[in-house]
């Protein structure tokens, strides 16, 4: 038995079918994933390298060099004392900023959305495809062109240049994205819930909170990442509707890193911009997962 | 009156096209109606339309003699059972069957007790405290009774309920559906594309097929009487045989000839006049062939043995009688050689013979 084995095993495919460990297409795989990894990533080595230096030790040029003496006052002075403009306080407002301004905005915006993809996946009504169709149109419509009309109608409703301003703003223009994506995503479970949820006598809001958002989870965390990374990437709407006191970090840090006079501090401004970054880059770095399904759950369906 | 669900003239469409025509349907009190048809025959949409989640274009629907066209589904008295069972996943089952009651706030008491009742009937009760997803198909299906059972309906409405389970799992529900309506003589309307389930359970089936009631019956009327093409074809498995051919009237008696074959039909109970030379389909169920021997009494055919399909119980045998194929329902044990020559006998008091026209019944 063990001689007819053996002959198996050594000429006829037998068993397990092994496994090449280095095989070309695995190489060509890791290679071309590698050099593109490391495209991405020199950027910001040389920025994290450049900001634990001290100016002396970047006028030498090596910019790929690691620091030779490792100093953390540039990023005390971005934070704290860098000047933007007229004031010498650092983007430590700008955050701060930012803060009050995503908060709001990232809050008010999903709760309007959440109850519209509610609405116009369960509660269909005459014209709610149009309404959709409209409202999705509003994504496709360059900025732009609706600046000048939003800043006359912000400033006839008396909120152009607040923080009310910009969280209307942002509300806004969260709205269409966001409500394919909840649309969408209640599209996508059993009509019979909510069949059944109605039979049980449930109205609009009782399933909508009893039924629904127990099931939503997983979109009202895509939603909540999708909003704050960007609002609080957000440039343009940050400089014209929210006003000088409540300009967001990414306005500041341009103020920054482009003030005009005296020498170009270079480790302070990459300082500052790793601080603006790291929110954002903080969560996609610990929701990557939830991020990806966000975008496929977008994808336009139904 | 004793109509538990009355439907009048209903008629629904989406925009252009129509789903329900002018249907008319009287439910009597206690009684188990079968909604059958093939996919996309607005058998479930009838059933969405007396629960009330689906507007009707036209017409009424009356449910214990109220008018309840307008009226929201948890007003009409009703309770629903779904295909893929619906229950809410992130609660109990416990919460699952109490949530009607809840919102219709009855008292924590009262419910405790028609739960208790229900999970007894149903056999749930060592389930309460699970989520559904810990659950087996037929106790999910089980528990989605129960959501009806407890809010003390009048009507029980069943979208294909038994459809997501395996063979085995299917049957033995079936059985307990049919228990379960002899124990509470509740108004039960089922849907289902099953013929099986449809015969076994029904009291009464309507038979469905493009929006209209193509016939309502008892189950055997149904299968023995089917008043058109459509609904012989459907019914029965394996299906009913149909031969094409024409009617002639031979020395005052009914003769149905197909190829260089004439049927007698003296036997057959004719509804109409039957008339000389008109088109005809005679239908014959594979059991009402039988299979006999050359001293058989009676008119004879000869057939030749095409292929057999041995099925355990009993073995069905592919024929041609004068061209034309027949299925032939016989005992187990005798086996048959293609090209094995025979003689069979047909039952023509159990025929069907349908106008080559209207395709209604003759």
């Amino acid at each position: 038995m063990s001689d007819a084995t053996i002959a198996l095993a050594g000429s006829e495919p037998w068993g397990k079918r092994p496994k090449r460990r280095f095989a070309p297409k695995t190489i060509m795989l890791y290679g071309v994933l590698i050099v593109a990894a490391l495209y991405y990533l020199l950027p910001l080595y040389v920025m994290i390298v450049t900001s634990l230096k001290g100016m002396p030790e970047i006028r030498l040029g090596n910019i790929f060099a690691p620091p030779v003496e490792i100093t953390f006052e540039p990023w005390v002075k971005a934070w704290s004392s860098a000047c933007t403009g007229l004031y010498c306080e650092g983007i430590r407002t700008g955050f701060w900023n930012s803060v009050r301004i995503a908060i709001p905005s990232v809050i008010i915006s999903i709760l309007i959305a959440s109850v519209n993809g509610y609405a116009l996946s369960n509660w269909k009504f005459r014209g709610s495809e149009v309404f959709f169709t409209i409202l999705l149109f509003g994504a496709f419509i360059p900025y732009q062109v609706m600046l000048y009309p939003l800043v006359i109608i912000t400033r006839e409703l008396g909120i152009f240049g607040t923080l009310t301003g910009i969280v209307v703003i942002h509300t806004i223009f969260g709205m269409p994205i966001l409500t394919l994506l909840f649309r969408n995503y209640f599209s996508s479970l059993p009509p019979e819930l909510f069949k059944a949820a109605r039979v049980d006598g449930a109205g609009f809001w009782r399933i909508f909170f009893q039924i629904m958002l127990p099931m939503s989870v997983p979109i009202f965390v895509v939603a909540v990442i999708l909003q704050v990374t960007g609002i609080w990437n957000d440039f343009l709407f940050g400089v014209i509707f929210a006003g000088t006191q409540n300009f967001p970090m990414t306005v500041q840090l341009n103020n920054v890193v482009n003030s005009a006079q005296g020498v170009k501090e270079y480790n302070v401004n990459m300082a500052a911009t790793i601080l603006t970054g790291a929110v954002p880059l903080i969560i996609y770095f610990f929701s990557g997962k939830y991020f990806v399904r966000g975008i496929a759950a977008g994808a336009v369906k139904g | 009156m004793t109509n538990s669900v009355s439907i009048r003239d209903l008629s629904l469409s989406f925009g252009a096209v129509t789903v329900l025509e002018q249907l008319n349907l009287d439910i009597r009190e206690g009684e188990f109606l079968v909604l059958l048809g093939p996919s996309g025959c607005g058998k479930s949409t009838l059933l969405n339309c007396i629960a009330g989640l689906l507007e009707v274009t036209e017409g009424q629907i009356f449910i214990k003699d109220k008018n309840v066209t307008w009226k929201e589904p948890k007003d009409r008295g009703i309770g629903m059972v779904f295909q893929s069972y619906a229950l809410y996943p992130q609660m109990s089952v416990e919460k699952n069957l109490s949530f009607g009651l809840r919102v219709a706030g009855v008292p924590k008491a009262e419910i405790d007790k028609r739960i208790a009742r229900a999970a007894e009937i149903l056999q749930i009760t060592p389930l309460l405290k699970r989520r559904p997803a810990a659950l087996s198909g037929g106790q999910r299906q089980r528990v989605a009774i129960g959501r009806a059972l407890v809010r003390d309906v009048d009507v029980f409405l069943f979208d294909e309920p038994l459809s997501n389970l395996d063979a085995k799992l299917r049957s033995e529900l079936r059985v307990e559906i049919k228990r379960l309506h002899h124990a509470l003589g509740n108004t039960m309307i089922y849907v289902t594309h099953d013929q099986i389930e449809a015969l076994t359970l029904a009291d009464r089936i309507a038979v469905m097929k493009g929006g209209i009631v193509q016939q309502l019956a008892d189950p055997l009327t149904i299968y023995n009487r089917p008043r058109n093409l459509f609904v012989a074809g459907f019914l029965g498995s394996p299906s009913m045989n149909f031969i094409q051919g024409q009617i002639a009237i031979v020395a005052g008696q009914p003769v149905f000839k197909f190829g260089n074959t004439d049927v007698l039909l003296t036997a057959y109970p004719t509804e109409t006049r039957l008339r000389d030379a008109q088109l005809a389909t005679l239908g014959l169920r594979p059991e009402h062939i039988r299979l006999v021997d050359d001293t058989a009494q009676g008119e004879t055919f000869e057939a030749v043995v095409d292929i057999e399909e041995p099925m355990g119980a009993d073995t069905l045998v592919w024929l041609r009688v004068a061209g034309t194929a027949l299925s032939v329902r016989t005992e187990a044990g005798r086996r048959f050689t293609p090209g094995e020559r025979l003689r069979v006998q047909f039952n023509t008091a159990m025929a069907s013979l349908f106008d080559g026209g209207t395709q209604d019944r003759l």
